[in-house]
């Protein structure tokens, strides 16, 4: 399935109703972009910074989270609106500086595992101010150094990040701004709800995140998807506005059904609260941790682990 | 109006935490946890019709809708998915109600850590937005366990900042700083002191001034001549019971 293998060719779609019965179109060649995740993995180094996109325990790419687990790549800095994705790469021990605003499981308003690493001194760690974060992303995604923001002033966000600058306007106001650093990312994972095989990815449900900036200011970005489609199909399901990551800015896609299981992925599929409040619990007890981890996280691949959900009571 | 026996602590809650918006117009409700959600949705209901109010997913409902039925039909009135909300706080035309795990006499607010944030004892949701929306628009704080290790000498981290610290760093970065109000399950208070200290300003129907101070970590001002805070109308009573929150959502806060 490598991209390598593929030779594209033109081939003639017949286009949604919208374009005109029946109309016949020639979709332009496309690279065929399609992975394992085994593959993705192995594509990333130890040390690397790695962006996450989704949102707390929404729409996360858990499959390529999970490969990652079972890999043997250590010593990554994991940037993230965070949820179970940092929760598990730290209790893996996978983590060694997380970058966020908050890590939240949405329902579980404290991600226990990240909790651990934090209150044990396991991890080094960047904390901002949210809407900072967002804006770390964009200077990353627009190849500027930083963007200034008020966010931060006044706040013990400059104590904990004693490497925030500040800076000031060059016009009259002469405002002091906090110049907050690109987020350069070796590497991005998200999860679309549809995607082409070329990298076109397509989110269904009410928020985007931040997944488009994730992939923009990552020098590779690999697309995980409920469900490869023919690009003539990209419209079956939603509007032209949900077609928001375009293939220039992906360099994988796995299709992956279910891949952002235990977060939510509407409207495919909510939260699996059961199974998320057994994960949570698992850090409160080391039994239950071995136990979970070789039923769920050993899973050989991700076949393997919709095999150990269905098997699951 | 009603009696007291009708009204319980939360449904006064509900109504003070209502009354942080009163005179906000056309701006984001944004407040979080339960009782702060159903007073918004109230105030919006009743007295402040104009403000537009978020589902805290990614629409503006434009319609009365209750807490905890996700599959409450609603009326969109706009889309406003996570960057939208962002880029709201930074136009200013917001007014966040939110939790504080410690808040001190000036105003700061901690939702980050508890002790040294290097290695926290406890570590908590983060900054969040706290940063953002304190030097951006008004905010609100609500705490449903006031205790001397909520309302303390000095919070262990800063997330929101306070009056204190604004004035250290003076015009023009504090020019949209306003912390109105704070509302406990003892009371509400507010910063309207000659030097924006924390005040009294109002305890609840059958809290004393004396649980009040006892339970505060620093000296609170406006102890003397305090008035109690408005029991909910009979139309408040009914839209919280109701229509906002039949199932009793809001009472899980008071612990």
């Amino acid at each position: 399935m490598g991209a390598a293998a593929n030779i594209p060719t033109p081939k003639e779609a017949v286009l949604p109703v919208w374009a005109g019965s029946q109309a016949r179109a020639i979709v332009a060649a496309m690279v065929d972009k399609r992975m394992t995740e085994d593959e993705v993995v192995s594509e990333l180094k130890d040390g690397m910074t790695i962006g996450i996109g989704g949102w707390g325990s929404r729409r996360k790419p858990m499959s390529l989270v999970r490969a990652i687990l079972r890999s043997d790549l250590k010593d990554l800095t994991v940037v993230a609106y965070g949820g179970p994705d940092i929760g598990l790469l730290c209790a893996a021990g996978k983590v060694r500086r997380a970058v966020y605003g908050f890590v939240s499981l949405d329902s579980i308003p404290l991600e226990p595992h990240f909790r651990q690493a934090r209150q044990s001194g396991a991890i080094e760690f960047t904390e901002l101010d949210e809407g900072a974060f967002y804006l770390g992303l964009l200077a990353a995604s627009h190849r500027v150094p930083f963007y200034p923001t008020r966010a931060g002033l006044g706040s013990d966000m400059l104590k904990m990040n004693p490497e925030l600058r500040t800076v000031t306007s060059p016009y009259e106001d002469g405002e002091e701004l906090v110049a907050i650093p690109a987020f350069k990312l070796d590497a991005a994972l998200i999860h679309m709800n549809r995607a082409d095989a070329a990298g076109n990815g397509q989110f269904l449900g009410p928020d985007l995140y931040f997944d488009d900036l994730f992939a923009m200011a990552a020098d590779k970005t690999y697309l995980s998807t409920e469900k490869i489609v023919p690009t003539e199909s990209l419209l079956d399901e939603g509007s032209v506005h949900t077609l928001r990551i375009q293939r220039i800015f992906t360099d994988g896609v796995v299709e992956a059904p279910q891949g952002a299981h235990f977060t939510e992925c509407p409207p495919d599929y909510g939260r699996d609260e059961a199974f998320q409040r057994e994960y949570a619990a698992t850090a409160r007890d080391p039994e239950a941790w071995e136990a979970f981890r070789s039923t769920y996280l050993e899973a050989p691949s991700h076949a393997e682990y919709l095999k150990a959900l269905e098997a699951r009571a | 109006m009603s009696s007291i026996a009708e009204a319980t602590i939360d449904e006064i809650c509900v109504v003070a935490c209502a009354e942080a918006f009163r005179g906000d117009g056309e701006i984001l409700c944004n407040p979080i946890g339960t009782v702060p959600i159903v007073g918004g949705r109230l105030a919006r209901a009743t007295f402040e019709s104009d403000l537009v109010y978020t589902d805290t997913v990614a629409v503006l409902p434009a319609n009365n809708f209750p807490v905890g039925n996700p599959d409450a039909p609603k009326v969109v009135e706009s889309w406003v998915p996570y960057r939208t909300v962002f880029d709201i706080v930074w136009s200013g035309k917001r007014h966040v109600l939110m939790g504080a795990s410690q808040i001190d006499q000036w105003g700061n607010q901690n939702i980050a850590a508890i002790g040294d944030f290097r290695q926290p004892k406890a570590q908590l949701l983060g900054l969040r937005g706290a940063p953002g929306n304190l030097v951006n628009h008004t905010t609100s704080y609500w705490v449903p366990n006031h205790s001397t290790r909520s309302f303390v000498a000095s919070v262990d981290v800063v997330s929101g900042p306070g009056y204190d610290r604004m004035r250290e760093l003076g015009s023009p970065s504090n020019r949209f700083h306003e912390v109105r109000r704070v509302v406990s399950n003892l009371g509400v208070f507010d910063f309207q002191t000659d030097d924006n200290r924390m005040r009294v300003a109002s305890v609840h129907p059958g809290v004393t001034v004396e649980q009040v101070i006892e339970a505060t970590a620093f000296e609170l001002f406006g102890t003397d001549d305090v008035v109690e805070t408005r029991l909910p109308s009979d139309e408040e009573l009914h839209l919280i019971r109701e229509v906002l929150d039949p199932g009793g959502a809001r009472k899980a806060e008071f612990r």
